[in-house]
């Protein structure tokens, strides 16, 4: 399977995406400059995390503008897989590809901590593997990732089961002191009406390894790619037929 | 022919940041500030051939860039 990772001028966490894909999960692995028109034949696109054009005017307001966004909204409505991390939901979130918007979190701090998220769904692409109430240890690295929606918005997405993970404590249990940014109904994660695109505030690609202290956050990248080979073996087995 | 773009949250969305502001102002001895809301100002020139239409570049713009209709509001002052 083949990784697209777009690159934005600010882009700092590109690198840990194309490691995880490339190294960790030995799959192919590509940068795409964010001035490219074409994902060069992605299976899966990730936005990575980062500072896309240091953050001016809001944190990702810029980067939807850039001439690859047409090729990821294009990939995203044909149905394939898009992990939008940190910076790349925020970018999401502003292309309107996902719903609402982030604002400074509560209390004005940067935060830059593992933090425990709950899987709340487990029929997207990037958590098909994970159990519903499983608890990952994540890193967030933020100061935009207090996540906002109208009321009715918020709704919609309790209501359509779009919230994939939410702060908790370790537990799992969904308090308001686990939520580092204030974010409504501790939403950290959420996915499109099609579930394929996913975006979300803590940084899977820095828990890939125990090295790191934590490897909770390879799942989503090993979900991927079972429900990519799963396709992929339909597919073939649609064709012989 | 110049506009002002006054952006600023929405009056139903928490600002933590003119919050920490009022905070500061009332720890200062300023007990006749109320509430303190912060925003966002742009100054744009713009080749427009009359203030409608001014008005009408400036808009969009704000529209499209500027505010995010999510979480901003605007208001648009052709000078």
């Amino acid at each position: 399977m083949k990784f697209s990772i777009v690159v934005f001028p600010g882009s700092n966490c590109d690198h840990d995406a194309y490691h995880v894909a490339k190294h960790v999960l030995g799959q192919q692995a590509e940068f795409v400059w964010h001035k490219e028109t074409s994902l060069k034949s992605a299976d899966v696109v990730v936005l990575p995390g980062g500072f896309s054009h240091g953050d001016y005017l809001r944190t990702g307001a810029i980067a939807r503008f850039s001439p690859v966004m047409t090729a990821v909204g294009d990939f995203a409505r044909s149905g394939g897989p898009v992990l939008g991390i940190c910076n790349g939901f925020q970018i999401l979130c502003e292309a309107g590809l996902l719903p609402g918007a982030m604002l400074r979190n509560r209390g004005l701090k940067f935060h830059c901590e593992h933090v425990n998220i709950r899987v709340e769904q487990t029929d997207t692409p990037f958590t098909a593997l994970a159990a519903k109430g499983q608890v990952l240890r994540i890193p967030i690295a933020h100061g935009e990732g207090n996540y906002y929606a109208e009321p009715q918005v918020v709704s919609e997405l309790e209501a359509s089961g779009r919230v994939i993970f939410r702060y908790s404590d370790s537990r799992g249990e969904i308090t308001d002191a686990a939520n580092p940014n204030g974010a409504l109904h501790s939403i950290a994660g959420i996915c499109n009406p099609q579930r394929n695109v996913v975006g979300l505030m803590p940084h899977p690609e820095r828990a890939c390894e125990p090295v790191l202290g934590s490897a909770d956050g390879l799942i989503m990248f090993e979900s991927v790619l079972h429900v990519l080979s799963s396709q992929g073996a339909a597919l073939s087995v649609g064709q012989d037929g | 022919m110049k506009a002002r773009v006054f952006v600023t949250l929405k009056p139903s969305v928490f600002d933590p940041q003119g919050q920490t502001i009022a905070d500061a102002l009332h720890s200062m001895g300023y007990a006749g500030v109320g509430d303190v809301r912060q925003g966002k100002y742009f100054e744009l020139e713009l080749a427009a051939a009359s203030a409608d239409q001014a008005q009408a570049l400036a808009s969009e713009v704000a529209d499209k860039l500027l505010a995010n209709p999510v979480i901003e509001s605007y208001r648009v002052e052709i000078v």
